[in-house]
């Protein structure tokens, strides 16, 4: 049954891109037509890539569910040490899926709100949640006391995202706007070392956003490859620039240095790289065509 | 049926795809791409010529001996920028400025840089802020900088003409690093500082990957209309500003003080001319506290008028030489005394700018936006060092931006931006 939603899905999809400038009176019935072949050909394709993202990302939300159990765990063993240690791996799991977590505007937040996010709509500190405020907690107050039963409602929220992934309906659509969103969230947040306030962790955000974006692309590749060679290695070059610029910032001990050390030139070079991979990203969406 | 649409079905037979598809090249995909660059790099050749469309409204020609923006009168807004080549190799920078070719004649024919397209999950081509305006005597004007000719990827250090040189630093100069230099400059000027941004933010946006922003710079002019004329401007100290300039409708002087002649520089550059850019900051605070009489001494000149100081028309001779009681009429050391010591001569084309407020001082950030074209650049810097420390106008100024760049010759019709440098 999911599967033929989904598929007529495509097929609206498809049928109205690929009208041009009608109208939508002529749109309605073009889509209670029969697809010419080749579309349905397209659609089951894609229908391929969007079930290979959705593996994807519910492999990596099992496991964030894994990591975060392990966090939650040091936090209320009150390891602050630990926890610390155990705080921007887990979260790279989420940064890398976060299209399909976003999907879920109340979860989200409560898993990933800054106070920032909080105090903009209009609320207090008291009613902030998940990984930011465990974050202060660690990093500015130095303890984990008091800090349990966020914990355990973290674990929780967690636990449900995973379980709401199966509902998601993966499109490409969804997907081709995530791969860029993902980048989006970079210049706009991590760039600017908002994002990680306290633990300045911000560069490992930034490298699970772009391993989001890129795995994204990768399932795109073979299609991209048959409709624009060279889009498809504009981006593998670019995504390259990128991920070796971020190389730089490797620690040694398979994570990254504090973003607080980088000076003004290395985020305007990690900025301006990640507006050259944007750009041409934003092209991807011939895909559909 | 929207304009919108309209637009993009007129703009269909110039479509790029179009005609890959009747060329019959790479079928349904290959370079059809849409992917910005990448895609219309590879497919220049195949690429429709564009032409100035002369029934554009307010258009300037694109195509010329000379590039537009230079003799262009009456400049009212400008987006001046900066840029960095990031490029990796001749042959990309080429691409690039052929690109550019295209888009830039679009862009002065009031139309979109590439026509929208059907599909809705794409961003358009064209950022699209200009729609519904019109070509607004939009100029743009492309030059490259002494930097450009020491990458070594690029292949040009035996191109580079010996005068196209960092300026030399002049006394009093207090340059801010934020605006000093560039690989490339793109100056665009508009009747509407809308349509000149859009132009600016469209040609970098295509060029992502090959080109970083510097440095960027807005301006403004104002013009009193007398007659149907439009006057000479005043700059934010309210003199007029450019009376001085030689006659851009005199082909003979143009060629004389701002095209460089065959023999005279590289020969790739005859045809084109030398583009200083001086941020200037203007201490309104200090100029505005000051006593009329010392305002017009400072500039030799009459502030009402614009004449000479002691005559009555703006264009009156200078005569350097009168005295009253002994004392020289124009004083030694006014800025218009200083600038016709010199027989250089160049052509201004300056305009105001306000950025806001400086954070150390709490004063305006606001000044001038020296441009001037002139075929080599010892011409400026002849007329620069004459100002040195006497200039009684150095108390209100301090310069805080420089570069300098060569502008390429014209476009002829169906070659591109930089050909006689690139190709």
């Amino acid at each position: 049954m999911n599967q033929v939603i989904r598929n007529v899905g495509f097929l609206l999809l498809s049928s109205s891109l690929l009208v041009g400038c009608g109208n939508t009176a002529s749109k309605d019935t073009d889509s209670k037509e029969t697809a010419p072949s080749s579309e349905t050909e397209q659609a089951n394709k894609l229908d391929k890539e969007a079930k290979a993202y959705k593996e994807f990302a519910s492999e990596q939300l099992d496991q964030f569910v894994i990591e975060t159990e392990a966090f939650v765990g040091a936090v209320k063993a009150g390891d602050v040490e630990k926890a610390k240690e155990l705080y921007a791996p887990a979260r790279m799991y989420f940064e890398r899926s976060e299209p399909i977590a976003e999907s879920f505007g109340d979860l989200d937040p409560r898993i990933d709100a800054r106070l920032a996010d909080v105090k903009e709509e209009g609320q207090g500190e008291e009613e902030w949640s998940g990984y930011h405020k465990i974050e202060k907690g660690l990093w500015v107050d130095g303890t984990t006391k008091g800090y349990e039963a966020v914990a355990d409602q973290l674990l929780k929220d967690v636990k449900e995202l995973r379980a709401k992934v199966e509902t998601v309906e993966v499109t490409p659509d969804l997907m081709i706007t995530g791969a860029v969103d993902l980048l989006n969230e970079v210049s706009t947040s991590k760039i600017t070392g908002e994002e990680e306030i306290y633990s300045h962790t911000d560069l490992y955000d930034f490298k699970a956003n772009v391993e989001g974006a890129e795995k994204i692309f990768e399932i795109f590749k073979p299609t991209l490859q048959e409709k624009d060679a060279e889009l498809a290695k504009t981006l593998e070059e670019n995504f390259g620039t990128l991920n070796e610029l971020l190389a730089k910032y490797e620690d040694g001990k398979g994570g990254y240095v504090s973003y607080e050390t980088l000076t003004k030139e290395d985020t305007k070079a990690l900025s301006e790289a990640v507006d050259h991979l944007g750009e041409p990203l934003s092209q991807m969406a011939i895909v559909v065509e | 049926m929207s304009n919108q649409e309209e637009k993009s079905i007129l703009q269909k037979e110039v479509s790029r795809r179009d005609v890959l598809k009747f060329a019959g090249i790479g079928g349904a995909g290959v370079i059809l791409g849409a992917s910005g660059l990448t895609g219309a790099l590879t497919a220049f050749g195949a690429n429709p010529f564009i032409d100035d469309d002369q029934t554009a409204v307010n258009k300037v020609k694109f195509y010329g001996k000379h590039q537009s923006g230079i003799l262009t009168k009456n400049p009212e807004h400008v987006y001046f920028v900066a840029l960095n080549c990031i490029a990796k190799s001749k042959k990309e920078l080429k691409e690039l400025f052929q690109l550019w070719t295209n888009y830039s004649a679009q862009l002065m024919n009031g139309q979109l840089v590439e026509p929208y397209t059907a599909n809705k999950l794409l961003p358009t081509a064209d950022t699209g802020e200009a729609e519904g305006l019109d070509a607004s005597h939009l100029t743009l004007t492309f030059g490259v900088g002494p930097s450009l000719f020491e990458k070594k990827e690029l292949g040009l250090q035996h191109m580079k003409p010996k005068e196209l040189a960092d300026l030399p630093h002049f006394p009093k100069d207090q340059l801010d690093p934020n605006y000093v230099g560039g690989d490339i400059c793109i100056q665009a000027c508009a009747d509407d500082p809308q349509v000149a941004f859009h132009a600016v933010r469209n040609l970098v946006r295509a060029a992502r990957g090959k080109v970083t922003m510097s440095w960027s710079q807005t301006g403004f002019n104002s013009y009193e209309v007398k007659n149907k004329k439009k006057l000479t401007p005043r700059n934010l100290f309210a003199f007029k500003d450019g009376t001085g300039n030689p006659n851009v409708d005199n082909e003979k002087e143009m060629n004389e003080v701002v095209w460089v002649q065959p023999g005279e520089s590289k020969s790739w550059l005859t045809g084109g001319t030398y583009l200083v850019a001086r941020r200037i900051q203007m201490h309104l605070e200090t100029w505005d506290r000051t006593a009329l009489s010392a305002q017009e001494a400072t500039f030799g000149r009459h502030r009402d008028t614009g004449a000479p100081l002691g005559k009555k028309g703006e264009f009156d001779d200078v005569g350097l030489d009168r005295k009253e009681n002994d004392q020289p009429v124009i004083p030694v050391n006014s800025h218009l005394h200083l600038a016709r010591q010199v027989k250089d001569r160049i052509l201004r084309r300056s305009f105001s700018y306000s950025d806001g407020i400086n954070p150390t001082t709490g004063a305006f950030d606001a000044g001038l936006l020296f441009i001037s074209f002139q075929k080599h650049p010892k011409q400026f810097i002849n007329i620069q060092n004459s100002f040195g420390r006497v200039d009684k106008l150095n108390e209100y100024i301090t310069h805080r931006g420089s570069a300098l760049f060569a502008c390429f010759p014209g476009v002829k019709k169906g070659s591109y931006l930089g050909a006689e440098l690139f190709g």
